[in-house]
């Protein structure tokens, strides 16, 4: 009898844990199509929690309706239409629809029908929130906040900002979205490769963000991940979605063996079989998807980069000509100084430490305020048995390090380097 | 329908600005003819012109309920807007279609605003 009972009525802390794994979810798509049906986000936002503070209590009591996305949905739009039918705007239309009655149009038709989210909803959601016209921090925000669900505390904790300032730019982008009229809709064929791109690097912006501090900002990675996912589907057609993708999941797979009780391990020391084999066949798999189709792009490359150093069992059996090949197919569609560090480091394992200096030496001015160049600096100068210029490239890592688990690996090598001396 | 205003600025500077060659500014004068009779042609041209420069400004405020006219530009600055279109355009995405085309004309930035066309305030009112 007891089972029995438990499986009708999982208890309430089951159940709660359940209605925030749908709210999760569905958040973004149905924000997405009340945005499609009203045109306006605020009204969406707002109708959509509307509908979760109803779900958390009805189906707290009842339980999970079967299609939670859709009743979601239907109740949001229901009560957008009775916000709507508030403002003054919302009556001239209800009264210009019945005076129309003659089968003129219904501004509410749309709204009315039974409304299932369309997966399309999302993608017109995220060319608005990634439009070139808002600028990156503002993009990132929108994205969280609508496609992702994350509230704005949420949000603001992962960016090291305030909330009140975190509010305030997501403000400012929604009011520019609507006082400057930015579309609601997926970009001319013709567009959509040049208006993917900032879309692409806004997913893996929140990626980045979430390496930081690890379980602090797990869920930025979570998100990512998750519109990474959604991307492949949405835009089948584009080779880069699907490289980011690959990208996210082969860096994830090994994020618990990267960091280890709150120090950093380099890829050299990692305990591979801590790596995430399932992530990684997925990487794979398509890594090759991608190599089939014969478009390489920069997100593509650098899975690549990645699906190698999966591939190998020890750092040591590391193809290393074949990454550093990758790295110049990189440089050459992306030719920044961060792609140059990155190649200087791999140079470092097929030509040496001094070839790999020499290159360093090249962006060092450029990239003097980044901790990874003085990382990658000291590590070959140490190799070359220079201990005292080593130490000096590690303090500098250290200053600028941006996470405490970097900043300690570089503080302890700098007390091996002294012990050393 | 909006409107947006598609507006450039010139910059103040000491040296005088080096004047483009007579062939250049026939090739300008080209691009922008053709540029608005496209314009026209889609009911996009509102309105628009260029502005002579801030020398030729003049500032008018309420002084002890008497205007005082003070010589010169409203705010000092460095740049000044230069000239401006009107345009009617669907959305950002076509606005910021005719500022490239623009851009292109008259080889400057483009700043494409919202432009929030209420015609005469009177006609706004609530009716008495």
């Amino acid at each position: 009898m007891a089972g029995k009972a438990a499986r009708v009525d999982p208890g309430p802390v089951e159940t709660i844990r359940r209605i925030e794994a749908v709210f999760r979810d569905v958040y973004g798509q149905a924000v997405a199509t009340l945005v499609r049906v009203f045109g306006d986000i605020t009204l969406a936002e707002d109708a959509v929690q509307h509908a979760f503070v109803v779900a958390a209590e009805r189906w707290g009591r009842d339980g999970i309706p079967p299609n939670p996305a859709g009743w979601i949905v239907t109740t949001a739009r229901n009560r957008a239409i009775d916000q709507h039918r508030r403002t003054t705007r919302g009556r001239e239309l209800e009264s210009e629809a019945g005076d129309a009655s003659d089968g003129g149009p219904d501004p509410f038709g749309e709204a009315l029908q039974e409304e299932e989210p369309v997966p399309d909803d999302r993608l017109r959601l995220i060319f608005t929130c990634c439009h070139p016209a808002l600028r990156i921090e503002h993009q990132v925000a929108l994205t969280l906040r609508l496609l992702g669900g994350l509230t704005t505390e949420e949000i603001a904790r992962g960016f090291l900002v305030t909330e009140p300032a975190m509010a305030r730019r997501l403000g400012r982008a929604k009011y520019k979205i609507k006082a400057a009229k930015i579309p609601y809709r997926v970009p001319a064929q013709s567009d959509l490769a040049q208006r993917l791109k900032p879309v692409l690097s806004v997913v893996y912006l929140i990626y980045n963000a979430g390496t930081g501090e690890l379980t602090e900002r797990a869920m930025l990675r979570r998100e990512a991940v998750r519109l990474g996912r959604a991307l492949v589907i949405l835009v089948p057609d584009e080779p880069e979605a699907a490289g980011l993708l690959a990208l996210m999941l082969l860096n994830e797979s090994r994020v618990h063996a990267r960091n280890v009780d709150g120090a950093l391990v380099l890829l050299r020391d990692q305990n591979r079989s801590r790596w995430d084999r399932d992530l990684i066949s997925e990487g794979h798999s398509l890594v090759r998807e991608c190599v089939r189709r014969g478009r390489p792009g920069p997100l593509q490359l650098q899975a690549a980069i990645q699906a190698v150093h999966c591939s190998a069992e020890t750092f040591e059996a590391t193809d290393w000509p074949q990454i550093v090949a990758l790295y110049d197919h990189l440089l050459s569609v992306l030719p920044t100084p961060v792609v140059a560090l990155n190649r200087a480091i791999a140079v470092s394992e097929t030509d040496g430490p001094a070839a790999a200096l020499e290159e360093l030496d090249l962006i060092a001015i450029e990239l003097d305020g980044y901790s990874s160049l003085h990382a990658a600096r000291a590590a070959t100068l140490r190799s070359l048995g220079r201990i005292a210029e080593a130490t000096d490239a590690y303090s500098r890592a250290a200053e600028l390090a941006d996470s405490s688990a970097d900043r300690k690996y570089f503080t302890e090598q700098i007390q091996e380097l002294g012990l050393a001396r | 329908m909006s409107q947006y205003l598609l507006s450039t600025y010139s910059v103040e500077s000491e040296d005088a600005p080096e004047m483009p060659s007579p062939d250049d500014m026939q090739q300008m004068m080209q691009g922008i003819i053709a540029l608005e009779a496209e314009m026209d042609a889609t009911g996009t041209f509102v309105f628009g012109g260029h502005l002579h420069g801030p020398d030729a400004a003049t500032v008018v405020k309420q002084e002890d309920a008497e205007a005082i006219m003070t010589d010169g530009p409203f705010v000092e600055a460095k740049e000044h807007i230069a000239g401006f279109y009107i345009i009617n355009a669907d959305d950002l995405d076509a606005a910021l279609g005719w500022a490239g085309k623009v851009s292109a004309c008259v080889n400057r930035p483009i700043e494409v605003q919202p432009f929030a066309a209420t015609g005469r305030v009177a006609d706004q009112m609530p009716d008495a």
